[in-house]
Protein backbone atom coordinates (compact mmCIF):
# COMPACT_ATOMS: atom_id res chain seq x y z
CA UNK A 1 0.00 0.00 0.00
CA UNK A 2 1.43 3.37 -1.28
CA UNK A 3 1.18 5.94 1.34
CA UNK A 4 0.17 9.58 0.49
CA UNK A 5 2.55 12.02 1.08
CA UNK A 6 1.90 15.25 -0.38
CA UNK A 7 -0.78 18.14 0.78
CA UNK A 8 -4.24 16.80 0.06
CA UNK A 9 -6.29 18.67 -3.21
CA UNK A 10 -9.19 18.76 -4.50
CA UNK A 11 -10.97 16.25 -6.56
CA UNK A 12 -11.17 18.50 -9.96
CA UNK A 13 -7.21 19.15 -9.52
CA UNK A 14 -6.81 15.40 -8.33
CA UNK A 15 -8.46 14.24 -11.57
CA UNK A 16 -5.95 16.86 -13.67
CA UNK A 17 -2.73 14.78 -11.76
CA UNK A 18 -4.35 11.65 -13.28
CA UNK A 19 -4.62 12.44 -16.21
CA UNK A 20 -1.41 14.08 -16.71
CA UNK A 21 -0.05 10.48 -16.20
CA UNK A 22 1.11 9.07 -19.45
CA UNK A 23 2.48 6.37 -21.40
CA UNK A 24 5.46 4.45 -20.70
CA UNK A 25 5.87 3.91 -24.51
CA UNK A 26 4.57 7.35 -25.17
CA UNK A 27 6.00 9.70 -23.07
CA UNK A 28 3.96 12.85 -24.81
CA UNK A 29 0.24 11.17 -24.67
CA UNK A 30 -1.00 11.63 -21.25
CA UNK A 31 -3.99 8.87 -20.29
CA UNK A 32 -6.51 11.50 -20.47
CA UNK A 33 -5.72 12.30 -24.23
CA UNK A 34 -5.55 8.26 -24.73
CA UNK A 35 -9.34 8.12 -23.61
CA UNK A 36 -8.28 5.32 -20.98
CA UNK A 37 -9.74 6.99 -17.96
CA UNK A 38 -13.05 6.17 -17.75
CA UNK A 39 -13.67 7.13 -13.87
CA UNK A 40 -12.90 8.75 -11.04
CA UNK A 41 -14.66 7.99 -7.56
CA UNK A 42 -13.19 10.32 -5.24
CA UNK A 43 -13.75 10.47 -1.50
CA UNK A 44 -11.96 13.68 -0.36
CA UNK A 45 -12.93 13.85 3.19
CA UNK A 46 -10.98 9.93 3.64
CA UNK A 47 -8.45 10.93 1.00
CA UNK A 48 -9.61 7.95 -1.57
CA UNK A 49 -9.85 7.57 -4.92
CA UNK A 50 -10.08 4.94 -7.07
CA UNK A 51 -9.72 5.34 -10.93
CA UNK A 52 -11.19 3.04 -13.43
CA UNK A 53 -9.23 2.66 -16.75
CA UNK A 54 -9.67 0.54 -19.86
CA UNK A 55 -6.58 -1.00 -21.79
CA UNK A 56 -6.31 -0.11 -25.56
CA UNK A 57 -5.44 -3.52 -26.32
CA UNK A 58 -6.00 -6.77 -23.95
CA UNK A 59 -2.27 -7.25 -23.65
CA UNK A 60 -0.59 -4.37 -23.09
CA UNK A 61 1.62 -4.61 -20.98
CA UNK A 62 1.98 -0.68 -20.15
CA UNK A 63 -1.13 -1.21 -18.13
CA UNK A 64 0.42 -1.94 -14.83
CA UNK A 65 3.23 0.61 -15.42
CA UNK A 66 0.14 3.19 -15.64
CA UNK A 67 -1.59 1.87 -12.94
CA UNK A 68 1.63 2.33 -10.83
CA UNK A 69 1.91 5.92 -11.93
CA UNK A 70 -1.46 6.59 -11.09
CA UNK A 71 -1.10 5.61 -7.31
CA UNK A 72 2.07 7.71 -7.57
CA UNK A 73 0.81 10.91 -8.90
CA UNK A 74 -2.52 10.54 -6.47
CA UNK A 75 0.17 9.78 -3.32
CA UNK A 76 1.61 13.20 -4.45
CA UNK A 77 -1.20 15.07 -3.78
CA UNK A 78 -2.51 13.40 -0.96
CA UNK A 79 -4.68 10.34 -1.63
CA UNK A 80 -4.42 6.71 -1.45
CA UNK A 81 -5.52 5.19 -4.98
CA UNK A 82 -6.85 2.40 -5.74
CA UNK A 83 -7.00 1.18 -9.98
CA UNK A 84 -9.77 -0.83 -11.48
CA UNK A 85 -9.10 -2.37 -14.89
CA UNK A 86 -12.34 -2.72 -16.49
CA UNK A 87 -13.23 -3.58 -20.01
CA UNK A 88 -17.01 -2.40 -20.57
CA UNK A 89 -17.30 -0.50 -22.60
CA UNK A 90 -14.05 -1.78 -24.67
CA UNK A 91 -11.85 1.38 -25.79
CA UNK A 92 -11.38 2.48 -29.21
CA UNK A 93 -9.18 4.87 -31.00
CA UNK A 94 -11.94 7.26 -31.56
CA UNK A 95 -11.30 8.22 -27.42
CA UNK A 96 -8.06 10.29 -28.63
CA UNK A 97 -8.87 13.43 -27.59
CA UNK A 98 -7.54 16.22 -30.89
CA UNK A 99 -4.59 16.59 -28.13
CA UNK A 100 -3.84 13.52 -28.00
CA UNK A 101 -3.44 12.92 -31.63
CA UNK A 102 -1.27 15.86 -31.97
CA UNK A 103 0.77 14.61 -28.87
CA UNK A 104 0.94 11.17 -31.29
CA UNK A 105 2.29 13.59 -34.30
CA UNK A 106 5.07 15.04 -32.32
CA UNK A 107 6.32 11.82 -32.07
CA UNK A 108 6.24 11.08 -35.47
CA UNK A 109 3.68 8.90 -35.22
CA UNK A 110 0.64 8.97 -37.14
CA UNK A 111 -2.81 8.99 -35.49
CA UNK A 112 -6.09 7.55 -36.32
CA UNK A 113 -8.61 9.53 -37.74
CA UNK A 114 -11.95 9.43 -35.77
CA UNK A 115 -14.35 6.08 -36.87
CA UNK A 116 -11.32 5.01 -38.99
CA UNK A 117 -11.67 1.28 -37.33
CA UNK A 118 -15.02 0.94 -38.87
CA UNK A 119 -14.28 1.76 -42.62
CA UNK A 120 -15.10 -1.84 -43.99
CA UNK A 121 -13.53 -3.84 -46.24
CA UNK A 122 -9.38 -3.00 -47.25
CA UNK A 123 -8.28 -3.88 -50.76
CA UNK A 124 -5.39 -6.18 -51.09
CA UNK A 125 -2.64 -6.62 -53.30
CA UNK A 126 -0.88 -10.30 -54.00
CA UNK A 127 2.98 -10.91 -54.28
CA UNK A 128 4.25 -7.60 -52.26
CA UNK A 129 3.06 -5.52 -48.47
CA UNK A 130 -0.64 -5.19 -48.88
CA UNK A 131 -1.58 -1.37 -48.88
CA UNK A 132 -4.09 -0.13 -47.27
CA UNK A 133 -5.85 3.17 -46.84
CA UNK A 134 -3.74 5.82 -46.94
CA UNK A 135 -1.95 6.83 -43.61
CA UNK A 136 0.29 10.29 -43.91
CA UNK A 137 3.49 10.82 -43.02
CA UNK A 138 3.97 12.56 -39.73
CA UNK A 139 6.92 13.76 -40.67
CA UNK A 140 7.11 15.57 -44.07
CA UNK A 141 3.06 14.49 -44.26
CA UNK A 142 3.11 12.83 -47.85
CA UNK A 143 0.08 10.55 -48.32
CA UNK A 144 2.22 8.78 -50.85
CA UNK A 145 3.21 5.74 -48.01
CA UNK A 146 3.12 2.18 -48.10
CA UNK A 147 2.49 -0.54 -45.16
CA UNK A 148 5.60 -2.73 -43.68
CA UNK A 149 3.95 -4.20 -41.13
CA UNK A 150 0.53 -4.75 -39.22
CA UNK A 151 1.61 -4.99 -36.48
CA UNK A 152 4.58 -2.25 -34.79
CA UNK A 153 6.57 -1.78 -31.88
CA UNK A 154 4.08 -2.24 -29.22
CA UNK A 155 0.43 -3.78 -29.50
CA UNK A 156 -1.00 -0.62 -30.46
CA UNK A 157 1.08 -0.03 -33.55
CA UNK A 158 1.49 -0.96 -36.87
CA UNK A 159 4.62 0.14 -39.20
CA UNK A 160 4.58 1.95 -42.42
CA UNK A 161 6.91 3.60 -44.93
CA UNK A 162 7.30 6.97 -46.67
CA UNK A 163 7.79 6.98 -50.48
CA UNK A 164 8.45 10.33 -50.49
CA UNK A 165 11.00 11.04 -47.74
CA UNK A 166 12.13 7.55 -47.29
CA UNK A 167 11.87 7.17 -43.62
CA UNK A 168 9.83 4.27 -41.47
CA UNK A 169 6.76 5.46 -38.88
CA UNK A 170 4.95 3.81 -36.26
CA UNK A 171 1.09 4.55 -36.61
CA UNK A 172 -1.07 4.37 -33.95
CA UNK A 173 -3.76 1.54 -34.85
CA UNK A 174 -7.95 2.23 -35.43
CA UNK A 175 -10.11 0.27 -33.80
CA UNK B 1 -23.91 -20.45 -7.25
CA UNK B 2 -21.62 -19.59 -9.85
CA UNK B 3 -23.45 -18.35 -13.72
CA UNK B 4 -23.76 -21.25 -15.53
CA UNK B 5 -21.43 -19.98 -18.73
CA UNK B 6 -18.51 -20.54 -16.73
CA UNK B 7 -17.64 -23.71 -18.09
CA UNK B 8 -18.14 -22.73 -21.27
CA UNK B 9 -16.19 -18.92 -20.59
CA UNK B 10 -13.36 -21.20 -19.11
CA UNK B 11 -13.07 -23.17 -22.38
CA UNK B 12 -12.42 -19.81 -24.50
CA UNK B 13 -9.91 -18.53 -22.14
CA UNK B 14 -8.27 -21.95 -22.21
CA UNK B 15 -8.30 -21.42 -26.05
CA UNK B 16 -7.13 -18.03 -25.90
CA UNK B 17 -3.77 -18.93 -23.50
CA UNK B 18 -2.38 -22.09 -25.05
CA UNK B 19 -2.58 -20.81 -28.45
CA UNK B 20 -0.81 -17.22 -26.97
CA UNK B 21 1.59 -19.49 -25.41
CA UNK B 22 2.03 -21.66 -28.71
CA UNK B 23 2.09 -18.28 -30.64
CA UNK B 24 5.13 -16.98 -28.33
CA UNK B 25 7.23 -19.79 -29.89
CA UNK B 26 7.62 -17.98 -32.71
CA UNK B 27 9.54 -15.34 -31.37
CA UNK B 28 13.07 -15.39 -33.20
CA UNK B 29 11.86 -18.06 -35.37
CA UNK B 30 9.54 -16.79 -38.06
CA UNK B 31 10.22 -16.24 -41.60
CA UNK B 32 11.17 -12.16 -41.21
CA UNK B 33 11.47 -10.12 -38.37
CA UNK B 34 8.08 -8.23 -39.05
CA UNK B 35 6.35 -11.60 -38.91
CA UNK B 36 8.27 -12.10 -35.36
CA UNK B 37 6.63 -9.14 -33.75
CA UNK B 38 2.95 -9.32 -35.95
CA UNK B 39 2.80 -13.08 -33.99
CA UNK B 40 4.39 -12.09 -30.67
CA UNK B 41 1.60 -9.44 -31.14
CA UNK B 42 -1.08 -11.76 -31.64
CA UNK B 43 -0.20 -13.52 -28.71
CA UNK B 44 0.01 -10.90 -26.25
CA UNK B 45 -3.64 -10.06 -27.47
CA UNK B 46 -4.88 -13.87 -26.66
CA UNK B 47 -2.65 -13.34 -23.66
CA UNK B 48 -4.25 -10.38 -22.51
CA UNK B 49 -8.00 -11.97 -23.57
CA UNK B 50 -6.95 -14.94 -21.39
CA UNK B 51 -6.00 -12.98 -18.36
CA UNK B 52 -8.96 -10.95 -17.91
CA UNK B 53 -11.16 -13.43 -18.31
CA UNK B 54 -9.76 -15.43 -15.85
CA UNK B 55 -9.78 -12.92 -13.63
CA UNK B 56 -13.41 -12.49 -14.33
CA UNK B 57 -13.79 -16.23 -13.51
CA UNK B 58 -11.72 -16.29 -10.59
CA UNK B 59 -14.47 -13.81 -9.13
CA UNK B 60 -18.04 -15.09 -10.70
CA UNK B 61 -17.49 -18.48 -9.38
CA UNK B 62 -17.08 -18.76 -6.01
CA UNK B 63 -13.44 -19.90 -6.04
CA UNK B 64 -11.29 -16.62 -5.64
CA UNK B 65 -8.93 -18.20 -8.07
CA UNK B 66 -6.29 -15.67 -9.78
CA UNK B 67 -5.25 -15.55 -12.98
CA UNK B 68 -2.17 -17.25 -12.39
CA UNK B 69 -3.83 -20.10 -10.09
CA UNK B 70 -5.66 -20.86 -13.41
CA UNK B 71 -2.87 -20.54 -16.11
CA UNK B 72 -0.30 -22.58 -14.11
CA UNK B 73 -2.07 -24.24 -11.19
CA UNK B 74 -4.32 -26.44 -13.15
CA UNK B 75 -3.22 -29.77 -14.71
CA UNK B 76 -3.54 -31.28 -18.12
CA UNK B 77 -6.86 -32.59 -17.78
CA UNK B 78 -8.60 -29.29 -16.31
CA UNK B 79 -7.66 -27.95 -19.53
CA UNK B 80 -10.65 -27.28 -21.82
CA UNK B 81 -8.80 -26.03 -25.16
CA UNK B 82 -8.90 -27.25 -28.76
CA UNK B 83 -6.72 -29.64 -30.13
CA UNK B 84 -5.49 -27.37 -32.82
CA UNK B 85 -4.36 -24.48 -30.48
CA UNK B 86 -2.27 -27.22 -28.84
CA UNK B 87 -0.65 -28.47 -31.88
CA UNK B 88 3.26 -27.48 -32.21
CA UNK B 89 3.65 -24.51 -34.95
CA UNK B 90 5.76 -26.76 -37.40
CA UNK B 91 5.71 -24.72 -41.09
CA UNK B 92 4.43 -20.87 -41.13
CA UNK B 93 1.83 -22.48 -43.66
CA UNK B 94 0.68 -24.44 -40.77
CA UNK B 95 0.28 -21.17 -38.56
CA UNK B 96 -1.10 -18.89 -41.20
CA UNK B 97 -4.09 -21.98 -41.57
CA UNK B 98 -4.12 -22.21 -37.81
CA UNK B 99 -4.63 -18.28 -37.20
CA UNK B 100 -7.39 -18.28 -40.27
CA UNK B 101 -9.25 -20.97 -38.72
CA UNK B 102 -9.16 -19.56 -35.34
CA UNK B 103 -9.30 -15.91 -35.76
CA UNK B 104 -12.17 -16.66 -37.91
CA UNK B 105 -13.85 -18.88 -35.33
CA UNK B 106 -13.00 -15.85 -32.46
CA UNK B 107 -14.79 -13.01 -34.62
CA UNK B 108 -17.73 -15.17 -34.68
CA UNK B 109 -17.98 -16.68 -30.68
CA UNK B 110 -16.56 -13.63 -29.15
CA UNK B 111 -19.08 -11.44 -31.03
CA UNK B 112 -22.25 -13.62 -30.04
CA UNK B 113 -20.83 -13.70 -26.53
CA UNK B 114 -20.99 -10.05 -26.01
CA UNK B 115 -24.03 -9.70 -27.28
CA UNK B 116 -25.42 -11.76 -25.37
CA UNK B 117 -23.79 -10.91 -22.51
CA UNK B 118 -24.34 -7.52 -23.15
CA UNK B 119 -28.46 -8.16 -22.80
CA UNK B 120 -27.95 -10.32 -19.87
CA UNK B 121 -26.65 -7.33 -18.05
CA UNK B 122 -22.68 -9.04 -17.62
CA UNK B 123 -21.27 -5.51 -18.48
CA UNK B 124 -17.13 -6.97 -17.50
CA UNK B 125 -17.75 -10.04 -20.06
CA UNK B 126 -19.27 -8.34 -22.87
CA UNK B 127 -16.64 -5.44 -22.59
CA UNK B 128 -13.99 -8.54 -22.62
CA UNK B 129 -15.63 -10.12 -25.79
CA UNK B 130 -16.27 -6.93 -27.67
CA UNK B 131 -12.35 -5.96 -27.56
CA UNK B 132 -11.99 -8.87 -28.23
CA UNK B 133 -14.08 -8.91 -31.89
CA UNK B 134 -11.80 -6.13 -32.80
CA UNK B 135 -8.84 -7.79 -31.91
CA UNK B 136 -9.43 -11.06 -33.85
CA UNK B 137 -10.62 -9.17 -36.78
CA UNK B 138 -7.29 -7.73 -37.00
CA UNK B 139 -5.71 -11.26 -36.55
CA UNK B 140 -8.09 -12.97 -39.36
CA UNK B 141 -7.34 -10.37 -42.01
CA UNK B 142 -3.20 -10.48 -41.19
CA UNK B 143 -3.98 -14.48 -41.65
CA UNK B 144 -6.14 -13.92 -44.41
CA UNK B 145 -3.38 -11.71 -46.17
CA UNK B 146 -0.40 -14.20 -45.89
CA UNK B 147 -2.77 -17.20 -46.86
CA UNK B 148 -3.09 -14.81 -50.27
CA UNK B 149 0.14 -14.16 -50.44
CA UNK B 150 0.97 -17.59 -49.95
CA UNK B 151 -1.68 -19.69 -51.97
CA UNK B 152 -1.28 -17.49 -55.02
CA UNK B 153 2.43 -17.09 -54.50
CA UNK B 154 5.66 -19.19 -55.83
CA UNK B 155 4.69 -22.88 -56.68
CA UNK B 156 7.04 -23.84 -53.35
CA UNK B 157 4.88 -21.67 -50.89
CA UNK B 158 1.69 -22.66 -52.60
CA UNK B 159 3.11 -26.75 -52.13
CA UNK B 160 3.39 -25.70 -48.77
CA UNK B 161 0.25 -24.54 -48.16
CA UNK B 162 -1.96 -27.14 -49.29
CA UNK B 163 0.16 -29.71 -47.05
CA UNK B 164 -0.52 -27.55 -44.14
CA UNK B 165 -4.10 -27.81 -45.23
CA UNK B 166 -4.04 -31.50 -45.09
CA UNK B 167 -2.35 -31.51 -42.03
CA UNK B 168 -4.27 -29.20 -40.05
CA UNK B 169 -7.93 -30.57 -41.39
CA UNK B 170 -8.00 -32.98 -38.95
CA UNK B 171 -8.58 -30.88 -36.28
CA UNK B 172 -11.51 -28.74 -37.75
CA UNK B 173 -14.39 -30.79 -36.73
CA UNK B 174 -13.82 -30.04 -33.00
CA UNK B 175 -13.85 -26.16 -33.75
CA UNK B 176 -17.41 -26.43 -34.06
CA UNK B 177 -18.48 -29.68 -31.70
CA UNK B 178 -20.70 -28.63 -28.81
CA UNK B 179 -19.49 -29.53 -25.63
CA UNK B 180 -21.66 -30.03 -22.46
CA UNK B 181 -20.67 -26.64 -21.39
CA UNK B 182 -21.39 -24.85 -24.78
CA UNK B 183 -25.01 -26.38 -24.35
CA UNK B 184 -25.56 -25.03 -21.02
CA UNK B 185 -24.08 -21.22 -21.16
CA UNK B 186 -26.34 -21.50 -24.29
CA UNK B 187 -29.85 -22.56 -22.31
CA UNK B 188 -28.96 -20.07 -19.82
CA UNK B 189 -28.58 -17.27 -22.38
CA UNK B 190 -24.99 -16.79 -23.18
CA UNK B 191 -22.74 -17.28 -26.02
CA UNK B 192 -23.46 -19.47 -29.35
CA UNK B 193 -23.30 -23.31 -30.15
CA UNK B 194 -19.81 -23.83 -32.03
CA UNK B 195 -21.86 -26.27 -34.32
CA UNK B 196 -24.20 -23.16 -35.43
CA UNK B 197 -20.66 -20.96 -36.33
CA UNK B 198 -19.73 -24.01 -38.49
CA UNK B 199 -21.21 -22.88 -42.20
CA UNK B 200 -20.27 -19.40 -41.62
CA UNK B 201 -16.49 -19.45 -40.50
CA UNK B 202 -15.71 -22.22 -43.19
CA UNK B 203 -17.20 -20.45 -45.45
CA UNK B 204 -15.38 -17.51 -45.24
CA UNK B 205 -12.15 -19.71 -44.62
CA UNK B 206 -13.44 -21.16 -47.75
CA UNK B 207 -13.54 -18.18 -50.01
CA UNK B 208 -10.29 -17.55 -48.79
CA UNK B 209 -8.48 -19.95 -49.78
CA UNK B 210 -10.57 -20.30 -53.08
CA UNK B 211 -9.51 -16.65 -53.59
CA UNK B 212 -5.75 -18.06 -52.88
CA UNK B 213 -5.84 -20.75 -55.45
CA UNK B 214 -5.96 -23.11 -53.04
CA UNK B 215 -7.35 -26.59 -52.82
CA UNK B 216 -10.19 -26.45 -49.99
CA UNK B 217 -9.90 -27.89 -46.65
CA UNK B 218 -9.62 -32.08 -47.47
CA UNK B 219 -11.71 -34.20 -46.08
CA UNK B 220 -9.60 -35.80 -43.18
CA UNK B 221 -8.67 -39.59 -42.30
CA UNK B 222 -9.39 -38.87 -38.61
CA UNK B 223 -11.01 -36.08 -36.42
CA UNK B 224 -9.29 -34.54 -32.88
CA UNK B 225 -11.70 -35.21 -30.12
CA UNK B 226 -11.61 -34.31 -26.41
CA UNK B 227 -9.94 -31.34 -25.66
CA UNK B 228 -13.20 -30.01 -24.01
CA UNK B 229 -13.44 -32.74 -21.77
CA UNK B 230 -9.66 -32.34 -20.83
CA UNK B 231 -8.64 -35.11 -23.09
CA UNK B 232 -5.81 -34.07 -24.94
CA UNK B 233 -2.52 -34.87 -27.51
CA UNK B 234 0.91 -35.89 -26.27
CA UNK B 235 2.30 -32.80 -26.98
CA UNK B 236 -0.04 -30.93 -24.45
CA UNK B 237 1.70 -32.05 -21.23
CA UNK B 238 5.34 -31.28 -22.55
CA UNK B 239 4.01 -27.56 -23.32
CA UNK B 240 2.48 -27.07 -19.94
CA UNK B 241 5.25 -28.24 -18.17
CA UNK B 242 7.66 -25.29 -19.59
CA UNK B 243 4.63 -23.22 -19.17
CA UNK B 244 4.31 -24.09 -16.00
CA UNK B 245 8.05 -24.73 -14.85
CA UNK B 246 8.62 -21.62 -13.19
CA UNK B 247 5.79 -20.83 -11.64
CA UNK B 248 5.71 -24.16 -9.96
CA UNK B 249 9.43 -24.33 -9.06
CA UNK B 250 8.97 -21.09 -7.10
CA UNK B 251 5.47 -20.44 -6.25
CA UNK B 252 4.89 -16.88 -5.33
CA UNK B 253 7.38 -15.70 -7.27
CA UNK B 254 6.98 -12.05 -8.49
CA UNK B 255 8.43 -9.60 -11.16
Amino acid sequence: MTRSTGTRVLAPELRRVVEAVTDPEIPTLTIGDMGIVRGLSVDEEGGEVVVTITPTYSGCPAVEVMSRDIVDAAADVGYVASVVVSHHPPWTSDWLTDRGREALRELHIAAPEPGAGRSGPVPVTIGRAPHTESVSCPRCGSADTELISRFGTTACKALHRCRACGDPFDEFKAV
Amino acid sequence: MSPPCVPAVLALADDALIYAQRLGEWISRAPQIEEDMALANVGLDLLGRARSLYTWLGAVDGSGRSEDDFAYWRDEREFRHLWLVERPGGDFADEMVRLLLMASLDVERYAALASTASVAGIDELAGIAGKAVNESTYHRDHARLWVLRLGDGTEESRTRMNAALERVAPYVDELFTDSWADRAAVAAGIGVLPSSLRSSVLGYVGSVLAEATLDPLPEPAWHARGGREGLHSEVCGFMLAEMQHLARSHPGATW
